[in-house]
């Protein structure tokens, strides 16, 4: 309520202090206290109003605790509920004084009018004081068999709240128990929905300490319940409708009739005007059809026309979630929106973030066919009054030209953009065209001859001087002037106010020009050198000092170092991985698409979600950012080397990409040496049957292990790669082919006191491991292993507990008909570790 | 789920704050607030905090209505179409209660907001945003504010101004206050409202033209009578397989063509395939029945052309020419035509056309931009504005791209370009006697109108 309540005891100076008024509203409370004059209850409601309106503006009235409970006698309900509101908001801080309210709640959760019994019981859940839950017990088990559905949808919002202030209290009253009871029996549809999100929190919450709590929310996505829920769907709020949607999407069905039954009873939410039942439905429509690639295109279709509805007609803040959404479907299939360009066109007035969305999008929608209209609408908000929409479409031009073959008509267009002589203009597109040079040379001379013309001092923007600088450097032999102006930029190095990025592309482009035109440049290089030297920058000092020495142990080979001969860039690096961005699409409507993040990015664990993917992978969280960090720091390694990676004839998914590995232990020589082998492997073995190579390199590297097992059938990839975002999803699709119970080893219980072993050990086997999880006893593995010569890939969910010495294994299999094999070598694999 | 819910005023002060689920810390306005006001120095490019972002791992939604701020926080990732439509929806109850939602009427009816809140939303899970649903648990009586000095909200607030046909406290009147009377009086509006894009090219063709609307109702019925809408016979929603920009399909036929619609919660479209009549009991209160969609060629209310032409010795002139393309009963108001110029233009007058009543032309020095205000402009009628423009310095290059385009926002009362149209509406007869009002409305607005040079 009230934001500042500050303890009486703590009062804080700065806070209007309305201490006269406060003492005076108190000796007026007391008056009426005893009162049973007519209009009493008239001066009550006078009195209260002014003790919230204090609350609400922060001034503490804690001070009137005890009058107000004593003025809480009343059968007026107004009353009762700015009483209650009053007693919800000071009862955390004041757990004494809430006891004296448990009184009259208790008893008002009996009276006869259900208006009162709910909302004195939702007052008395709301006290969050944990002494006082032994008193919430009864009235809630009374409350959830109310013949009042009003009281029985507080009731079932009460357990919850019990149970964030004492889960122990609401478990051993077996209250889930009867929640699941009332969703499946209860007339009143907020009732049941109401159920439905407490038991979600609840078993959410339990199923990392409890195998019951996860069975149990596992049974919420259960066919029965599902369909329950679904037939019903229509007579539920929006709100619910949208709770129901977002299960479903986790819901699995069992084969495609099912699919479309489930699609065909939701195809009329499509066309509901509240955007959050379209998106929720939407996703129900894309997660179900994943695997039906032809199916997935006409959803494709389907949802267009809605999504577009949805932007226009809703506010702009909702045009900004829906659009976001559009964004993420746009990326995954731009062929399918290439004719709808003209909807993301800006309107005039729209705010900048939805302009800024629709500048992607169009971005993304660019191909052969409507980049000249795109193109020339771009240009128009280029010259737009608006600055920032002007600098972003520009940025959206530069892309488009990036990623398009025929790009002549764009390089005339962003050419023109250096005749406007706007600095901003300029400045985004000198950008624009050093990006361009790298990826087409073939420009260059157009190009440079534009360039040539700009005069530097109109050219401030840090980037904007950087990019000039880089292509003065590259280009120092076609553009004339060009040693003259690094000369005077050289000269007035102290002037630059700009940061270091500028000054090391001018050491660098100084370099370049140098090896080009050295007698017009040596003196411009020496006073640079010079400046750089002794420039308080540590980066800017180091490079300068790097030069210098080069240049004096050897100039020919300080050119190589500075000045080697360039391939075009063929494809700039993607800032996002496509396990991310998988991930995001997993995450459909839900923050991390507006955010363009997964969610373990943004939220901590416990508030994932009720039903973000599992559970137990919530663990993958940390491991997934490591690989996704070296992900990106691949891309970026790919940025800077241009194209050699095409050249060396690496496979395409390197090594970055397999499953985490664990080379931290030196001991396990074997697999951190085979992972440091992987160049070395990859590069030898590449014309050879590779796959059998690599076994016998592992067996080599796994000698030491005794006696190897007689050969399987079933031949493993040891680099096999799947990221979590793909486990998860095939790990929902996919039925459980396989499951059983294996007793445990003594000898393995010890050695799960570091789990870090068996994932080491079963890495050896080609068994990689995803995700890990839980505490002893309950030890949770998510394996994932590839046949060598297939795509066909096996997934395994091992549950060992230590104190019952039992291991589960559930296996999941692209190929059913090989899940037998691969069990055997599952088992085997784990026996020759000592576990079985 | 949403942790917090709060409105802000726009100068940052709380009005209303409900914590739901005591996870977020309760400093949560300030942090919200100033990151809200100082976006723009911090993101430096971007001009305008986007509705969602986070600090901190807490998620912060916020809408803006009647120049208020409505925020909701949450830890977890939900939907943020989800809780973005819940704001609008809290407001718009708000609304239904108040009759008026301004700073002021929040203020002295904050009790009953807290009411409402208290049963809008549960511990962070929404429970219901239906009025109608509401009105049982609401035990406080609206205190009312004067609406005159409320600047209209929404898109119904259009017809108070001017137009004596309607009863001026129709939809400032809260759904649970009575009459001064003691009775209440039995009506019904349907609104068609229909918000217009166009973008003419600088030769006067037609690049991109969208039309948005809705019908909306507001249903003061009691015991809330079945309603039949009838709409156009010849109406047909989506446009097959084809590119939605193919205008060639529509010429030449009446049918209005919807791209696509979706409806409320409420209606029923049992019969609609059939006759095109949407049946539903309206729920009390403001709410849309329709949104539509349509992207077929129509004839644009207005043609606008501009011109400027660049004179000797630091001098230019500006014509700006619009015609009205709409039968002349029909009027339209509030004209405002805004073209920007030069950066470097320090000077600008005017020449109104002679005998103009109700026209003003201004140069606005601070943004460079001139500014016609037209009261009305009756259908049939053409207007030119002429503007001499001195520049403080040389143009270099293309002046044509440094000024406009030319925008232009309306409100055309009694017209919409779409041709969709309510044949009629039907309510459900309790008796012989009874005969509600009904009022049947159209309006088309200016969404984005934009002419290049």
């Amino acid at each position: 309520m009230a934001p500042p309540a500050h303890s009486s005891r703590s009062p804080s100076p700065s806070q209007p202090s309305g201490k006269g008024e406060v003492s005076d509203l108190k000796s007026q409370l007391r008056q009426l206290a005893g009162s049973r004059a007519p209009g009493v209850d008239d001066s009550k409601r006078d009195l209260f109003k002014k003790v919230i309106s204090y609350m609400t503006i922060g001034i503490d009235v804690s001070s009137l605790f005890g009058e107000m409970v004593m003025c809480s006698a009343t059968s007026d309900v107004v009353l009762k509920k700015m009483c209650y509101l009053y007693v919800g908001n000071y009862a955390k801080v004041n757990p004494d004084l809430a006891l004296l309210t448990i009184n009259f709640l208790q008893r008002d959760c009996k009276d006869e009018d259900p208006m009162i019994r709910g909302l004195a019981l939702r007052s008395l859940c709301s006290l969050r004081v944990p002494i006082l839950v032994e008193y919430l017990v009864g009235p809630l088990a009374s409350g959830l068999k109310d013949s009042n559905s009003y009281v029985r949808m507080v009731a079932v919002i009460g357990v919850l709240k019990l149970y964030h202030i004492s889960s122990v209290t609401c478990m051993d009253a077996d209250f889930p128990a009867i929640l699941k009871h009332l969703m499946l029996n209860d007339r009143d549809t907020q009732v049941v929905a109401n159920c439905l999100s407490t038991l979600q929190e609840i078993w959410t919450a339990e199923a990392s300490n409890s195998g019951e709590a996860s069975r149990e929310r596992d049974a919420l996505l259960s066919k029965p319940l599902i369909y329950y829920l679904l037939n019903r769907i229509k007579e539920f709020s929006e709100w619910a409708q949208c709770l129901i949607l977002e299960l479903v999407a986790k819901y699995v069905p069992s084969d495609t009739n099912e699919i479309f039954d489930i699609m065909n009873l939701l195809e009329d939410r499509l066309q509901h005007a509240n955007g959050a039942v379209v998106l929720a439905t939407i996703k129900v429509f894309l997660h179900l059809t994943l695997s039906m690639t032809d199916v997935h295109q006409q959803v494709y279709e389907r949802i267009k026309a809605p999504l577009l509805t949805l932007v226009s007609s809703g506010s702009p803040e909702q045009s900004y979630a829906v659009l976001g959404h559009l964004h993420l479907l746009v990326m995954r299939a731009p062929m399918l929106f290439s004719s709808d360009y003209k909807h993301f066109y800006c309107q005039y007035n729209e705010p900048f973030y939805v302009k800024k969305l629709k500048l992607e999008m169009l971005t993304a929608v660019a191909n052969e066919s409507n980049t000249y209209e795109i193109v020339t609408e771009l240009c128009e908000y280029a010259a737009n009054v608006d600055i920032p929409i002007a600098r972003e479409s520009i940025r959206a031009v530069g892309k488009i030209a990036l990623q398009q073959y025929d790009v002549n008509a764009i390089v005339d267009r962003l050419l023109q953009f250096l005749e406007m002589e706007k600095d901003y203009v300029t400045a985004e597109t000198l950008v624009l065209v050093k990006d361009l040079l790298r990826k087409y040379p073939q420009w260059s001379h157009d190009c440079i001859a534009v360039v040539g013309n700009i005069s530097s001092k109109n050219v401030q923007e840090p980037k904007a001087k950087a990019a000039l600088i880089w292509m003065l450097g590259e280009y120092s032999q076609d553009m004339q002037d060009a040693p003259y102006i690094l000369e005077s930029l050289a000269e007035n190095w102290d002037d630059e106010h700009s940061p270091e990025v500028v000054r090391l592309h001018l050491l660098t482009a100084l370099m370049k020009c140098f090896f080009k035109r050295s007698p017009e440049t040596r003196k411009a290089l020496g006073i640079a050198l010079a400046a750089g030297v002794a420039d308080f920058h540590q980066d800017v000092h180091d490079r300068a000092l790097f030069y210098y020495r080069l240049l004096r142990y050897n100039i020919s080979i300080a050119e190589c170092v500075v000045n080697p001969p360039k391939q075009a860039v063929s494809v700039f690096a993607d800032p996002q991985s496509s396990e991310i961005k998988d991930r995001i699409f997993d995450e459909f409507n839900s923050l991390s698409v507006l955010y363009q993040k997964p969610s373990y990015m943004f939220t901590d664990k416990e508030h994932r979600g009720p039903f973000e993917f599992s559970d137990e992978l919530g663990n993958l969280s940390t491991e997934a950012n490591v690989s996704a960090q070296k992900v990106e720091a691949d891309d970026k390694d790919l940025l800077l080397s241009t194209s050699e990676k095409g050249d060396a004839g690496f496979p395409a998914n390197g090594s970055a990409y397999s499953a985490p590995s664990y080379d931290s232990s030196k001991s396990l020589s074997a697999s951190s040496t085979s992972s440091d082998l992987v160049i070395l492997e990859t590069g030898v073995l590449h014309q050879a049957s590779p796959s059998l190579a690599i076994d016998d390199l592992l067996g080599l590297g796994l000698s030491t292990t005794p006696a190897p097992a007689p050969a399987p059938p079933l031949s493993l990839n040891p680099k096999a790669v799947l990221d979590p975002g793909t486990f998860q999803q095939k790990w929902r699709q996919l039925p459980i082919s396989l499951s059983l119970e294996l007793p445990v080893s003594p000898q393995g219980v010890a050695a799960l006191t570091t789990p870090q072993a068996l994932i080491m050990h079963m890495q050896g086997n080609s068994i990689h491991c995803i995700a890990t999880g839980g505490q002893s006893p309950n030890f949770k593995f998510f394996f994932f292993a590839q046949k060598s010569e297939e795509l066909s890939k096996f997934l395994v969910e091992c549950i060992i507990n230590t104190s019952s010495s039992k291991a589960q294994l559930k296996i999941k299999a692209d190929d059913q008909n090989s899940t037998q094999a691969f069990s055997v070598l599952f088992e085997s694999a784990l026996s020759k570790f000592g576990m079985l | 789920m949403i942790s917090q819910f709060f409105i802000l005023s726009q100068r940052g002060d709380n009005i209303v704050f409900r914590d739901y689920r005591g996870e977020v810390q309760k400093g949560s306005t300030e942090i919200f607030f100033r990151k809200v006001k100082f976006w723009k120095e911090e993101e430096q490019e971007e001009a305008q905090a986007p509705p969602v972002f986070h600090v901190d791992g807490v998620n912060y939604f916020h809408v803006k209505i009647a120049g208020l701020l409505f925020v909701a926080t949450t830890r977890v990732n939900v939907s943020p179409s989800l809780v973005l439509e819940l704001l609008q929806r809290i407001a718009r109850v708000i609304k239904d209660y108040l009759g008026v939602l301004s700073e002021d009427s929040l203020r002295k009816n904050f009790v009953l907001v807290y009411e409402l809140l208290d049963e809008v939303v549960d511990f962070g899970y929404v429970q219901t945003t239906s009025t109608e649903v509401l009105k049982s648990y609401i035990f406080n009586e609206p205190i009312t504010v004067d609406a005159a000095r409320i600047p209209p909200l929404g898109p119904a607030s259009i017809f108070m101004q001017g137009s004596q046909r309607m009863p001026g406290t129709a939809v400032t009147k809260s759904v649970i206050a009575n009459e001064p009377g003691g009775k209440k009086r039995e009506e019904i509006f349907v609104d068609i409202i229909e918000k217009i894009s166009v973008t003419f090219s600088s030769s006067g063709y037609i690049l991109t033209s969208e039309i948005d609307g809705t019908i909306q109702m507001k249903s003061y019925l009691t015991g809330n009578p079945e309603i039949r809408v009838a709409l156009n016979d010849e109406l047909n929603i989506g446009r097959g397989g084809q590119s939605i920009y193919d205008y060639r399909s529509s010429t030449g036929s009446s049918a209005v063509i919807l791209d696509d619609c979706n409806f409320h919660e409420s209606v029923r479209l049992d019969s609609f395939d059939v006759d095109r009549t949407l049946s539903l009991v309206p729920p009390d209160g403001e709410f849309p029945v329709m949104n539509y969609r349509m992207t077929q060629e129509f004839k644009p209310p207005f043609r606008v052309n501009a011109l400027i032409e660049e004179a000797r010795n630091l001098k230019a002139e500006v014509t700006i020419k619009i015609r009205a393309e709409f039968p002349s009963n029909i009027t339209a108001n509030s004209i405002v035509v805004q073209m920007p110029l030069p950066k470097y233009t320090s000077r600008a007058t005017f020449e109104i056309e002679p005998g103009a009543a109700g026209q003003m032309a201004d140069f606005k020095e601070a943004n460079k931009k001139i500014e016609w205000n037209l009261k009305k402009i009756v259908g049939g009628s053409e207007h030119t504005l002429r503007a001499k423009l001195t520049f403080s310095q040389e143009s270099h290059g293309n002046i044509m791209k440094e000024s406009g385009p030319v925008n232009m926002t309306f409100i055309i009362p009694m017209y919409n370009a779409s041709g969709l149209q309510v044949k009629y509406l039907q309510i459900a007869k309790k008796s012989s006697t009874y005969n509600p009002y009904r009022w049947v409305r159209y309006v088309t607005q200016a969404n984005s109108y934009v002419a290049r040079l």
